[in-house]
């Protein structure tokens, strides 16, 4: 492949981004883990003591923990679920010949290049709003009670802003793996008498595995650490309801001002995601590599 | 000035052996070729002899000079790969261009030198095209132009006609050649195909699995090869085996003919058997004989021969054009 | 799949696929109409579609209101600057993974990606605490060299599923011809790969325009760029719809009409080269 001096010369060219990598990862981490044995209060500075794994206890044995735990997946998986059932079916509906397809793709893209307080605020206020929004005057057009979304169901509606933003990522990767399908396959099905149905479980949902593998991947890196739809939004509540591991953390660690529960949440909050890490890799280490 | 000596070179990937130690000195000059079939660590040399790979033990020199660990800007080599590496962002005038402007020659010789490679290889027409807008064998030349241009010691050649169809393939045979006698440079030229061999070589190198089993001139090795191998592998259609139930006094255990040496005739051969498929090519005709007590044999006859499928005939040979080879695969002089 | 459908399926097919992406794409083109309505015909319950009085008056009162062109130029800062620091970085990483493959490239690359799995909230405190007492605290580059590492990990990978494609022996070739180290990176291969390092650089600026994590946490008045001007109309509630739509409007239309204009490019990039 190559010789002596140019592997000498590609280890160095990868110096400064192994370097940078390795100080962002271990640095921080350090620190965090540091911070989260010790008592430590911003509001009460220098009077930081070790206090072993009681920032843990606290931590973990929190309801809000668990809630927000659970909201995590559930908002992850409820969006996953979402956009790529939805994904699929609308790569299909664009793989077909129709008119304007261009136009078609624009508007289903645009979504995916609104930033996540643009929507999350338009959905709240223009859309969602039990009073002046646009579904509060259609409920009251059609003769039913406006409903509050915000208050009744805060974390479906924070599922809903967020597969609206990740539904175009979706739907764009998976028509451009279904468009890479070799047509002669299908034809082939054609002449062997398999039906649409056949056609979908046998032929085309195989070929999308990569894709879907390569979507899931991707939007679980994001989902994992939403934030700034359930900060303009509902601020985590009412109660607990609409929090998620990253936002609990944020309060603990920036509201509240406490340096230690909030490192114990974020060391929490690695291990969980180290655990999907894991559990993502092997998916795609055997649905990437081939 | 193109003389390349290889010392006792390795080479190993991790813990793969893929050339043996191996020594061979290419004249300054000469058009050496190296055959074999594919996997046998033809281009993994030729990578060595560009400095694209390391050597893993032993040395090159080249002119006189240890050059083992010189990297390939270094070389003053110029090569010629398979898919034939054009710069896809550049005109074919900048492709030429390319190896002069990185030796910092003058424009206006530059622009003297690509005149010149484009007359030599009809490339007038296309030297404001992208490669992507010519066909094989134009982007061929043009690899050929861009290696010419900086007037190298030597040109290494990895199977540079193999993507071509088979009538380009013999026109581009013998373009190289005439290049070769006009610029008079070594050329080191890799193939797997033994007919390109026999016609463009002064000499030929045969490798099998890592080493090389025999260097000589086209008709040396059609005449002497040293064992079955190279018996096997050089002239066309294949030479006859035939293995022997019991070995002869001298210690062979087969015998090898070549389908131009045999013999038909009406009565009375070494061999008796039924015409099989019969190929007329026009100027000459295969018969694929089935020998009993043999497995068949290829028989090359002339362009009008008659025999057909079923045929019964009797075959011959002179003796001193049967090779004898023993158990080990080496060929036995003739006595 | 549509082989050859016949008129009356191609007329159903495109019914149901506009209407699906009008539904789709309803909210940014509502947000735009409302821009140019007034506030009372903003919340009316009976909107009109297009027969209003059309005005400019909010985006008057939005730049009235606050600094927009300077979260404006702090988004293109940030976003452009640490997508061009990052691919200073990652194009020498890249090319080493794509060009000088060893046995552990497929690891590096695999922990590359890893890293971006970390979730920001590991990190948050020291990374506050650090910017704090380095002075970095709502500050440009602050938030330049944030953006540039959680990105990096994406730009290497989209450079090398890019450098991939490109033949080795093209490289070599220039090697042969007595080209530098220096000379096959920026004659040879980085006009090769053009395309490919447009896109990703594209992306980059899409993610880092768009990231309202870091930008919200680390920024206050002087650095915000506009995640957080917006997030700051999150306040007041009601009667604010024209000016909130006007607001939006502006900060996404750069990155919306970027993004349009490259999304062929972008697909390929962001599934790191799983699908072709
Ligand atoms: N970079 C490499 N890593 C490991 N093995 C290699 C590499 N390059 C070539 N080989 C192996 O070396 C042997 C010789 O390859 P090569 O020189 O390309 O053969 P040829 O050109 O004669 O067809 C083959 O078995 C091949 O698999
Ligand atoms: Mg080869």
């Amino acid at each position: 492949m190559a010789t002596t001096h140019s592997r000498t010369l590609a280890q160095f060219m990868l110096f400064p981004s192994v370097v940078l990598l390795l100080a962002w990862m271990i640095v921080p981490l350090c620190m965090t883990l540091y911070f989260s044995f010790l008592d430590y209060n911003l509001l009460s500075p220098g009077t930081e003591e070790f206090i072993g794994f009681l920032n843990y206890e606290f931590f973990l044995t929190d309801p809000a923990f668990f809630e927000s735990f659970f909201n995590t997946l559930v908002l992850v998986g409820g969006v996953l679920l979402i956009t790529i059932c939805g994904g699929i079916g609308l790569a299909i509906l664009l793989d077909q010949a129709i008119w304007g397809r261009n136009y078609v793709r624009i508007m289903v893209l645009a979504p995916f290049f609104v930033m996540p307080t643009v929507s999350a605020l338009v959905w709240k206020n223009m859309l969602m709003n039990p009073v002046n929004g646009l579904f509060a005057h259609f409920a009251t057009f059609i003769g039913i009670e406006p409903i509050d979304f915000f208050s009744q169901a805060p974390l479906l509606s924070i599922i809903i802003i967020v597969s609206w933003q990740w539904l175009p990522f979706a739907a764009l990767i998976l028509l451009t793996a279904i468009q890479s399908l070799d047509r002669e396959q299908l034809e082939a099905a054609d002449l062997d008498g398999a039906g649409p149905f056949s056609k979908f479980f046998y032929i085309v949902l195989p070929h999308l595995s990569r894709a879907v593998t390569a979507v899931i991947l991707i939007e679980t890196i994001f989902l994992l650490s939403i934030f700034a739809e359930i900060l303009v939004t509902t601020s985590g509540g009412p109660g607990y309801e609409s929090t998620n591991i990253t936002y609990l953390i944020y309060t603990q660690s920036l509201l509240q001002f406490d340096v230690g529960g909030g490192s114990a949440g974020g060391i929490i909050a690695v291990i969980i995601a180290n655990i999907v890490a894991i559990f993502l890799m092997r998916l795609i280490g055997k649905n990437l590599e081939g | 000035m193109g003389s390349i000596t290889l010392k006792q070179v390795t080479k190993s990937f991790d813990e793969v052996n893929v050339i043996k130690p191996l020594d061979l000195e290419i004249r300054d000059g000469e058009f050496i070729v190296f055959v074999g079939p594919s996997g046998c660590g033809k281009s993994t040399l030729l990578r060595m002899i560009a400095g694209l790979e390391d050597t893993t033990s032993g040395n090159i020199e080249i002119d006189g000079q240890d050059a083992t660990s010189t990297p390939p800007a270094k070389r003053g080599l110029a090569m010629v790969f398979q898919s034939y590496a054009l710069y896809p962002h550049m005109s074919v005038r900048n492709n030429i261009a390319f190896p002069l402007k990185r030796a910092k020659v003058p424009p206006a010789e530059i622009e003297e030198k690509i005149a010149s490679a484009a007359r030599i290889l009809n490339l007038g027409d296309y030297l404001d095209r992208k490669p992507g807008q010519l066909s094989g064998g134009q982007r061929q030349r043009v690899a050929i132009g861009r290696a010419i241009v900086r007037q190298p010691s030597a040109f290494l050649f990895d199977e540079p006609l193999s993507n071509l169809d088979a009538s380009l393939r013999v026109n581009m045979r013998l373009e190289i050649s005439e290049l070769h006698k006009s610029l008079k440079t070594t050329m080191i030229y890799v193939t797997h195909d033994q007919v390109e061999a026999m016609t463009m070589a002064d000499r030929i190198a045969v490798f099998n699995a890592g080493v090389i089993e025999q260097v000589g001139t086209p008709l040396e090795l059609y005449q002497y090869p040293v064992n079955r191998f190279v018996a096997g592998f050089i002239g066309s259609p294949k030479m006859n085996f035939i293995e022997l139930d019991t070995p002869q006094e001298d210690g062979a255990t087969c015998l090898g003919v070549r389908p131009e040496h045999i013999e038909i005739t009406e009565s009375g051969g070494l061999w008796q058997g039924k015409v099989g498929v019969v190929e007329h090519l026009g100027s000459e005709t295969f018969l694929h004989v089935q020998v009993e007590g043999a497995d068949t044999l290829t028989v090359k006859a002339n362009g009008d021969c008659a025999l057909r499928y079923g045929d019964d005939v009797y075959l011959g040979a002179q003796p001193n054009k049967i090779l004898r080879f023993d158990s080990q695969g080496q060929t036995i002089a003739n006595g | 799949m549509a082989i050859q459908s016949s008129n009356k399926s191609k007329i159903i097919y495109t019914l149901l696929a506009w209407s699906i992406s009008a539904a789709i794409f309803f909210p940014i083109f509502w947000t735009l109409l409302t821009s140019f309505k007034t506030e009372a015909e903003a919340i009316s319950a009976s909107p009109s579609l297009f027969m209003f009085d059309w005005t400019l008056e909010n985006y008057q009162d939005v730049l009235a209101r606050s600094p927009y062109f300077e979260h404006f130029w702090n988004s293109v800062v940030i976003s452009l600057g640490s997508s061009l620091i990052g691919l200073l970085i990652a194009i020498p990483a890249a090319w080493s993974m794509a060009f000088v493959q060893t046995k552990r490239t497929k690891n590096l690359l695999m922990w590359m990606l890893s890293t971006k799995m970390l979730p920001p909230v590991g990190v948050l405190i020291p990374i506050y605490l650090l910017f704090r007492d380095f002075d970095l605290l709502d500050t440009k580059l602050g938030l330049v060299i944030v953006m540039t590492l959680i990105n990096l990990p994406i730009m290497v990978w989209m450079l090398y599923t890019y450098f991939r494609e490109i033949p080795n022996e093209i490289l070599e070739a220039s090697r042969m011809d007595g080209a530098s180290i220096k000379a096959e990176i920026f004659h040879v291969l980085l006009p090769i790969a053009l395309p490919g390092i447009a896109s990703t650089l594209l992306l980059n600026v899409i993610l880092a325009w768009n990231e309202a994590f870091w930008t919200l946490i680390l920024t206050a008045a002087n650095a915000a760029p506009l995640t957080a001007f917006i997030a700051s109309y999150s306040s007041p509630e009601g009667l604010f719809y024209a000016k909130l739509s006007a607001a939006s409007a502006m900060a996404i239309a750069p990155i919306l009409i970027l993004g349009w204009f490259s999304q062929k490019q972008l697909v390929r990039g962001l599934t790191f080269g799983a699908v072709k």
